[in-house]
């Protein structure tokens, strides 16, 4: 593996974690538990695709296969795809929602923060934007984690299950694997196993602004790195990709 | 039958101001259950494309407003006093937002 190579699937991940997350979302559209929240949600969905339809195009670029974000996007299957399991997890409840977006708009947050430091001027460049977005993801989730989990009984035990059910996801944010680790010595990409202890502090200071119990002895899933997904990422796939796979020329 | 209650939470007015130095200006309404939420309700809503600079959200219960009885006295008395209106000296040329 070479570090043009390392760079495209770096790119790809971060893409298809961004996408996939955005895709969950949106499946609110309409749906959200009142206008507002409605619109709040996909927003922060519009804010993740774009994040991916940039990188996309970046690592389209660095394949040098004169593909398209969209070709990326649409045109791999499953297996192909290396978006972090927990962004593919179903939609659920809107606490289920919440706790996944704020999980991962904590961990973007510091991740984003030391991309921004990235000699690969692109990457700094897409990350400069995509923090602005992440602070508001981050206040938008957290303070919607302090509501719902010193809410009512009801909205405790909804969120204590989402976290609950989700902890175990969350340990794949922190993995690195020859490409991680190639990038970060190149001082393109981030270390991100650095930042579990800060990602650490800031969810246990809201869990306690929420009075969330924090999940213990929980035993990490993994395996996005390889393509190895739950069988939550077919159904997805299924749904964002058959319109372009029916109708390849489709314009709009 | 019951009577159906809003589960929306209270209202808020909202108003963005285009840039700084500038008025607010009333932009609508929202729902929400406390001022963060009505704050970042009303940047989702009314700030999507640009609008603004700053928002300010109020309880719309704050608001004291007129009623339409209050229209004749309140209003009538002033159009036949044509001196209140400045029309009677020219603007500079370097005053703006008037």
């Amino acid at each position: 593996m070479n570090k043009q190579e390392a760079l495209f699937t770096y790119c790809l991940r971060l893409a298809d974690t961004s996408l996939i997350h955005g895709q969950r979302i949106a499946e609110w559209c309409g749906h959200g538990p009142f206008l507002e929240e409605d619109l709040a949600l996909t927003n922060i969905s519009l804010d993740l695709i774009g994040r991916a339809s940039a990188l996309y195009k970046y690592a389209a670029e660095v394949e040098g296969k004169g593909k398209t974000e969209d070709d990326l996007a649409f045109f791999r299957n499953e297996r192909e795809f290396y978006n972090l399991l927990i962004s593919e997890l179903p939609k659920g409840d809107f606490a289920y929602t919440i706790s996944r977006a704020f999980f991962m708009s904590a961990f973007d947050y510091l991740y984003y923060s030391e991309l921004l430091k990235s000699n690969d001027e692109t990457l700094a460049g897409i990350a400069a934007k995509s923090l602005k977005e992440i602070t508001y993801h981050l206040r938008h989730t957290s303070t919607w984690m302090e509501r719902l989990g010193d809410g009512t009984e009801e909205s405790n035990k909804r969120l204590q299950d989402a976290v609950n059910d989700q902890y175990r996801y969350t340990g794949e944010m922190f993995e690195m694997d020859e490409v991680e680790e190639l990038m970060a010595k190149e001082g393109i990409g981030v270390d991100a196993k650095a930042l579990l202890p800060k990602w650490e502090k800031m969810i246990d200071e809201t869990f306690a602004k929420s009075t969330i119990t924090k999940p213990e002895n929980v035993v990490m899933q993994s395996g996005s790195r390889k393509g190895l997904h739950t069988e939550n990422l077919g159904y997805i796939l299924a749904i964002m990709q058959s319109l372009p796979r029916a109708y390849p020329e489709a314009k709009w | 039958m019951s009577e159906v209650k809003d589960s929306q939470g209270p209202l808020w007015e909202v108003f963005i101001q285009t840039k700084p130095g500038q008025p607010f200006k009333h932009a609508g309404s929202l729902h929400a259950y406390d001022k963060e939420m009505a704050l970042q309700n009303a940047r989702d809503l009314y700030t999507r494309r640009g609008e603004g600079t700053a928002i300010w959200v109020v309880p719309a219960a704050a608001i004291v407003a007129s009623t339409p009885e209050d229209v004749g006295p309140f209003f009538d008395p002033q159009n036949d006093k044509v001196y209140r209106h400045p029309t009677f000296y020219v603007v500079p040329d370097g005053i703006k937002h008037m």
